[in-house]
């Protein structure tokens, strides 16, 4: 009993000191309560307009708007952009946070500048960029024309941007956590007789995969949604160089709502998977929540 | 290659007993020099051969000057609200506790994930007359899609997650000590958030604030569904590209992609500038 009362005081006191590095009742709640409103207002509601929107004519309405042909060839195509330009960009950042995270060299603030620097550039520049070197006005247009490449206005065009605006994602992630891990595990195994392959495999590789799994997470959500720079070099062709966000952009313009935000609905539903998993491991293995995307 | 001697070829490098350097490091910067370099460089030297005369032409025509204002007054006034509400966003996620905080905490990250397209769509339906936001402001007097204000809204929502994400480890990090020295020498929560927390936040508050306006900026797809597009009234840059290349003119879009690069390379050294900053005084 005076036990409690002990612990009750010390508490009492300690509430009693924090109270001048901290705000009055009446303020803490307002603050609380404009942030709730503010995030309300723009996570919240936009979210929820979503679903709303998509399911507004009943779940049959909306089975038929996502399994229609177009709609079909939409997700095929956005898969197998994802397919492809994650796992390259997967490769290159374990190339890339194996080299400057286990090596010291010259230049190699200048390296990680530049593997950021997709994200500075506006998405439709992206698009842009290809299309001077591929497309008809383009570099290697007459050549390509020639030879019956197909690289704008085609699927190669999309999967190119889509590797450009993803390329940071695993790389940012795993350098900082390389870096950190230091390099004494990888040298122990190299001295114990170990490969270079058998080092990276047994070693580095099982101490980043979280970090590697985050940044697969992340880029593969962009893989998937990026609309700027695919819309650039897409050429909107139905059913052939559709991707999922662009298929959203046809069906709202010809106003038809319900099965643009019936697509919608489905990116919708991998942001918040995204989100999920992300969190997950956030909480799970303490990994960074990077401010940078 | 262990413990091959260093040749001076190589001084650039400390040697290591790790191997696979040469092949991680050629792969990387090959890699990097395909599908980033040569193709950021052929933006650049296209707009080269355009000449000044040319470039100026079409880079700084009237539509493009106008598109140029509209992006970067409203990227700049979202940075400024996500400034406000970033700030007070973090300041309440790191130093108060209330139900749900966590997921909260989470969801901030929701404009990094959605596709942009999805936010477009959905923040249009939101503020068209009849969406929910819309039926509240219209009898007001408020009109906010197809107008800049709904342009800002859209960037607002891109921005968000900049701010908080910068400010919220530092704030987390910032030790109570200081505060409980201001607080015995009489200052009030006020007094010592603006003179003595504020100065400690500010470099993350303003690189929070930088990539939020360069991201917004560049940014398109959820912009265009709420702006309505009007040439010179409501047509951002990133737009305006592409509408000049829809109509093949590739020496503008060329050039109007540039002088934006251009803004974007300027707010990147002002971020590096800032976290430099923040570094010396850190130290």
């Amino acid at each position: 009993m005076s036990g409690a009362l002990v612990v009750r005081g010390a508490r009492r006191g300690l509430l009693a000191r924090a109270g001048a590095t901290s705000e009055s009742g009446p303020t803490k709640v307002l603050l609380i309560g404009v942030a709730l409103v503010f995030l309300a207002l723009f996570l919240a509601l936009p979210l929820a307009v979503v679903f709303m929107e998509a399911f507004k004519g009943g779940l049959a309405v909306w089975r038929a708007a996502v399994s229609s042909d177009d709609a079909r060839a939409a997700i095929r195509l956005t898969l197998l952009v994802a397919a492809i330009s994650v796992p390259l960009n997967m490769l290159f950042g374990l190339a890339a946070s194996w080299a400057i995270a286990k090596f010291s060299f010259k230049g190699k603030s200048l390296l990680i500048t530049l593997i950021d620097l997709p994200f500075s550039v506006s998405p439709v520049v992206s698009g842009l960029i290809f299309v001077l070197l591929f497309g008809m006005q383009g570099w290697l247009g007459p050549w390509l024309r020639d030879h019956d490449v197909k690289i704008i206005f085609a699927v190669p065009g999309i999967i190119l941007a889509t590797v450009f605006i993803t390329f940071p994602f695993v790389a940012r992630e795993l350098i900082p956590l390389m870096e950190a891990q230091g390099r004494d595990d990888e040298e122990a195994a190299v001295s114990l007789g170990a490969s270079g392959w058998q080092t990276f495999w047994h070693v580095t590789l099982p101490n980043v995969r979280w970090g590697l799994l985050y940044g697969v997470l992340l880029c593969n959500a962009r893989a998937m949604g990026e609309f700027g720079a695919v819309s650039v070099v897409s050429g909107h062709i139905r059913g052939e160089t559709n991707t999922m966000p662009l298929h959203v952009e046809i069906l709202y313009n010809e106003y038809d709502f319900v099965g643009a935000f019936a697509v919608a609905s489905l990116l919708a539903g991998l942001a918040l998977v995204t989100l999920v998993a992300k969190t997950a491991l956030e909480w799970r293995f303490n990994l960074h929540a990077g401010g940078r995307h | 290659m262990t413990d091959r001697p260093v040749s001076p070829r190589h001084r650039w490098r400390q040697p290591s007993v790790l191997p696979g350097f040469r092949l991680a490091f050629g792969a990387s910067v090959g890699w990097l020099t395909l599908i980033v370099l040569i193709p950021l460089s052929a933006l650049f030297l296209k707009a080269a051969g355009l000449g000044w005369q040319g470039f100026a032409e079409v880079g700084f025509s009237h539509r493009a000057l106008a598109a140029y204002r509209l992006t970067f007054g409203t990227a700049l006034a979202a940075a400024v609200v996500n400034g406000v509400f970033g700030l007070l966003v973090a300041w309440v996620l790191v130093r108060y506790s209330f139900p749900g905080k966590r997921v909260i905490g989470a969801v901030v990250d929701l404009p990094f994930a959605l596709p942009t397209a999805v936010a477009g769509i959905a923040l249009t339906a939101l503020c068209t007359p009849d969406g929910w936001v819309g039926r509240v402001m219209t009898p007001l007097g408020v009109k906010v899609a197809f107008t800049p204000l709904g342009i800002t809204l859209a960037l607002v929502f891109i921005g968000l997650p900049f701010v908080v994400r910068q400010v919220e480890p530092v704030l987390s990090d910032l030790g109570q000590d200081v505060e409980e020295a201001a607080a015995t020498l009489g200052a009030g929560r006020l007094l010592t958030f603006v003179r003595v927390i504020l100065p400690a936040i500010l470099p993350a508050l303003l690189t929070g604030f930088a990539l939020a306006f360069a991201r917004g900026v560049g940014e398109y797809g959820s912009v265009i569904f709420i702006a309505g597009n009007m040439p010179g009234v409501t047509e951002i840059a990133p737009l305006l590209i592409v509408t000049e290349l829809e109509q093949y003119n590739v020496p503008a879009a060329t050039a109007i992609a540039v002088v934006m690069m251009g803004v974007s390379f300027l707010v990147l050294l002002a971020i590096n500038a800032l976290q430099a900053f923040s570094r010396r005084r850190a130290a």
